[in-house]
């Protein structure tokens, strides 16, 4: 067992969880922030996808312990009270969901991907590229990558206020 | 149309809580005192269990128990059943072999539930199950279905001789025989439908919690139909009478068929939670789920088509047989019987038809009803066959299939269906224009100077949705009725509850199924909330799978609203002083017609609840149900179209263009109904291009996880372009067929029929992979 602290959504929080607890696990099942889902065992679908120090990081592929000290935003984080951070925003107006459940890592992993290549400076090819750690099932990511590039594109106009990443 | 009624583009009212983490699925429920549940599975496709030895594993750090299949047999749990019966060309019932929730002394593949650990961790319950000793006898394993029905195949259960389940047939033999015989051509195909994998992204889970107290169970599970999961567990596996049972499905994140069927682990959960005194939860991890979730497909085909010298269809012959896995699954004998061969007709007229179909164990997961169920396979059949024949008579594709199509409805096929409506002339110009057929061989020209091989390839599917009516499944061996429920319950303030018997699992219904409210009252969709996924609140329902909920699950919503709609204009004209026929309802309004005369919405509803001033008789209230029996089956079709570049250097597929162009009557939304249909054509394009579930020869699944299963990523597929035309279901009162499966059904044949186009080799089987097209194109080299 050992003790872990960390700063998640602003918030310090600190627990005593096994060795081997997943940041996946410790966010769902000791913080109970269940946004965050768990799609697979072999970090391949991204539903856990979470910000780590500000980037993109799949929650599942690191120990609970190695994200010690650090500042983490999940889904839940990601709006700023009321305002929908403008991804989450698009997501909703182009129906970029279905079913939901990839949804979250979909938008953590769209976040990072904006704030990497700066907003605005996204094209459908490059989308397709980078969701490659994502999937989703239910709507063949035509949707998903109409909203991501209309997201970066109101994010590059200043629309809608983005909250920095933690 | 309102802006928020029947053909508005309306954004989902359920996205809010999805898109920011508020989803509840059921890995997310917790209930106090709930444990953690970990089933051993067998790691051998066939043995015999010689021992299970569970006294290490009791003692591992937190485990309260394991049990296994001689305790849930002691405590007269049932064996899981297929609810639909086939007979056989002989007159014999279908040959259902025992399927025990854990096995008792055999097992029959490769993650068949042997026992469950139930811990006060999941860690702890996976440790002890490792630690649960079992000692096996291995047997011989067959996986492929051709191989099963051989001479000496190891054998699976004594009730199914010869590992056959059904021999099955439909149509006149001797008919189409004769017409064979007189054809001026007949083109011959080999066929395989690639074994595919669902896989939902949520992992499938369940919690079983027994109150003892109440003596009543609580089931949440992933399902897609949890009334008939409460069903079937009360009446056939004994677990608890249905009014002691309660199942929630909640957020349900993806079904795609493979959650309509009741599997072992949530009739275990529950018995556990009776045996254990706590609430027992399990969620699948997703190498567990290839191993256990129903699959889909898995055919194998020989097709004749015959032709006379005007290129008129004659006759189609059909021989599948069809991989059932180790289990007969709860709807698996109708999958390739009255879902796959009674649509071989396609969108043609075809005087005669035969088709004969066995049904096989193997050991393998046992195989179901995935997207489409049937219908891919039979459309893949037609399409293919149909393509083929194009190229061997030197007649355009879109030509020959023009020449045959169906253009008078009803239209009574020699294979049971009754087509009610549908304009295929319609969509195939549709899908021709969009994709500039016409300028395809100018493409194909500017392609060659690339060093690409291009190809087109059109695929003009008709599927069967909303199954129904109940006594004509019921004639065909359905063990349930497919009708759907509904109750509208207007509240005292005028907001609206609906409670239906469809689940949403992804399809949008919170938002459709209200703007169908709305429409009819004129009160905005915020004021409208839909209840679904519980049996405590819902009375019955029969689910949502088979693109059932728009045809069936709203026309019973329609009539409730008719109900709720004539008591609200009794109530009105009383409270006006009018006639009752001079109400009319626009904008959350009753308002007398041609006159000033007004009611709010609202205050007809208080007034339905004071009964301070009600119509002599009346009773108070506002709430209504019904069950709606659909009349006839609906037909959605359309035609597909793709084109690809292959790359003769590494064998690679681009998909340069997809077009869709689809009739599904009467559209409440289209933004959800382009979404199904962008997610069924990325399945069908994924088991067209990249996905093919594996065995080896000794039953090991070897496309185990998504590092060995290729799932369609971003990257993998174009945007899609997508269009609707629309001739109205006559036989609902909303004119709607249904879309959630149709681009699963379309897409596979056009890929590979632009493929094979673009090779000039036809002998091509799905997947296409890359290192397939390659070889195909090397070896044609040589």
């Amino acid at each position: 067992m050992s003790e872990v602290s960390m700063s998640v959504n602003g918030r310090e929080v600190s627990a005593t969880v096994e060795g081997r607890t997943l940041l996946v696990h410790f966010l769902r099942e000791h913080l109970g922030l269940t946004g965050t889902h768990v799609g697979c065992d072999t970090s391949q679908c991204g539903a856990c996808v979470v910000h780590v120090d500000g980037k993109a990081v799949k929650s599942c592929s690191m120990l609970a312990a190695q994200a010690a000290g650090s500042r983490i935003t999940t889904i839940e984080g990601l709006a700023d009270g009321n305002d929908l951070h403008p991804v989450q925003a698009a997501f909703k107006e182009h129906h970029g969901l279905q079913c939901g459940f990839c949804t979250p890592g979909m938008i953590m992993a769209a976040t990072d991907m904006i704030e990497r290549h700066g907003p605005g400076n996204l094209d459908e090819a490059t989308v397709r590229a980078e969701l490659e750690g994502n999937i989703c099932r239910c709507t063949g990511y035509h949707n998903i990558v109409k909203a991501i590039l209309a997201a970066s594109n109101t994010m590059a106009k200043g629309k809608g206020k983005a909250k920095k990443a933690a | 149309m309102g802006v928020e009624g029947i053909g508005a583009r309306v954004a989902r009212k359920e996205d809010k809580r999805f898109i920011t983490g508020g989803g509840r699925y059921v890995d997310d429920m917790v209930v106090p005192g709930m444990k953690h549940a970990a089933f051993v599975r067998s790691p051998h496709a066939h043995a015999e269990i010689k021992k299970i030895d569970v006294k290490a594993a009791k003692k591992m750090p937190g485990v309260i128990d394991v049990l296994v299949g001689k305790e849930l047999k002691t405590d007269g749990i049932g064996n899981l059943i297929c609810g639909w019966m086939v007979h056989s060309k002989d007159g014999s019932p279908m040959n259902m072999g025992a399927w025990s929730p854990l096995a008792v002394d055999r097992v029959r593949y490769v993650g068949d539930a042997v026992a469950i650990v139930v811990a006060e961790t999941k860690g702890q319950a996976r440790d002890a199950a490792e630690a649960v000793e079992v000692t096996y006898k291995e047997k011989k394993a067959v996986t492929d279905a051709v191989s099963a029905l051989k001479k000496g195949a190891p054998q699976l259960h004594p009730e199914a001789p010869g590992n056959l389940i059904y021999d099955w047939e439909i149509g006149e033999a001797e008919a189409t025989d004769k017409a064979i015989a007189a054809a001026a051509h007949v083109t011959t195909l080999q066929i395989v439908n690639n074994r595919l994998v669902p896989n939902a992204m949520e992992p499938r889970a369940a919690l079983g919690h027994y109150d003892k107290a109440e003596d009543h169970y609580t089931c949440w599970t992933t399902s897609q139909n949890p009334h008939v999961a409460r069903l079937v567990m009360s009446a056939f596996y004994n677990v608890a009478p249905e009014n002691k049972l309660r199942v929630i499905a909640p957020d349900v994140g993806g079904g795609f068929g493979s959650k309509i069927f009741i599997y072992p682990e949530e009739i275990v959960c529950l018995w556990a939670s009776k045996r254990t005194g706590v609430p027992v939860k399990w969620v699948a991890d997703r190498t567990e789920s290839f191993l256990t979730d129903a699959h889909g497909r898995d055919h194998v085909t020989e097709v004749k088509l015959a032709f006379d010298a005007n290129n008129k269809m004659t006759a189609m012959k059909v021989d599948t047989i069809a991989n059932f896995g180790a289990y007969m699954s709860l709807f698996s004998s109708s999958v390739p019987t009255y879902l796959y061969a009674t649509l071989l007709s396609g969108q043609y007229n075809i005087p005669a038809i035969h088709c004969n179909v066995r049904a096989v164990y193997t050991n393998t997961a046992p195989v179901d009803a995935y997207r489409g169920a049937g219908r891919p396979e039979a459309t893949y059949v037609v399409e293919r066959v149909v393509e083929t024949a194009a190229r061997e008579l030197g007649i355009s594709p879109a030509e020959l299939r023009r020449r045959n199509f169906i253009t008078e409805f009803p239209h009574q096929t020699p294979v049971i269906m009754n087509y009610d409506a549908g304009d295929y002339a319609a969509s195939l110009d549709a899908a021709m224009k969009a994709a500039d057929y016409a300028g395809f061989e100018t493409r194909r020209e500017q392609a060659r100077k690339a060093g690409k091989l291009r190809g087109i390839g059109m695929s003009c599917y008709i599927e069967a949705c909303g199954i129904a009516p109940s006594a004509a499944v019921g004639s065909l061996g359905a063990g349930v009725g497919l009708w759907e429920s509904a109750e509208v319950r207007v509240n005292g303030v005028g907001t609206i509850e609906v409670l239906t018997g469809s689940h949403s699992h992804g399809q949008g219904h919170e938002t459709t199924f209200s703007q169908l409210v709305s429409d009819r009252f004129g009160v905005p969709l915020d004021s409208v909330s839909i209840v679904h996924g519980d049996t405590d609140k819902v009375q019955m329902g029969m689910g949502t799978y088979g693109s059932r909920s728009g045809a069936v699950g709203m026309s019973a919503i329609v009539k409730a609203l008719d109900k709720v709609e004539a008591k609200a204009k009794k109530i009105a004209a009383h409270l006006m002083e009018a006639d009752e026929g001079d109400i009319v309802i626009e904008n959350g309004e009753l308002k007398v017609a041609g006159t000033d005369k007004t009611v709010p919405w609202f205050q007809m509803a208080l007034a339905a609840y004071t009964a301070h001033n009600l119509p002599e008789g009346m009773e108070p209230g506002l709430k209504e149900g019904a069950f709606y029996d659909p009349a006839n089956f609906t037909f959605p079709a359309g035609c597909y179209i793709c084109e690809v570049e292959v790359d003769p250097e590494t064998g690679d597929t681009e998909i340069v263009q997809f077009v869709a162009a689809d009739d599904f009557g009467n559209i409440i939304n289209p933004m959800i109904v382009e979404g199904q249909v962008h997610g069924g054509i990325a399945q069908g394009v994924g088991q067209a291009l990249l996905e093919g579930c594996h065995y080896d020869d000794n039953g090991q699944l070897i496309t185990a996880s998504y590092m060995d299963y290729c799932m369609p990523r971003a990257d993998d597929l174009p945007s899609f372009q997508v269009s609707t035309s629309n001739t109205p279901c006559p036989s609902n009162p909303l004119g709607i067929k249904g879309c959630g499966e149709a681009g699963a059904i379309g897409s596979p044949p056009a890929v590979i029929n632009a493929i094979t186009d673009a090779i000039g080799n036809n002998d091509l089987t799905m997947p296409a992979t890359a290192q397939k097209v390659w070889s195909i194109l090397n070896a044609a080299k040589h």
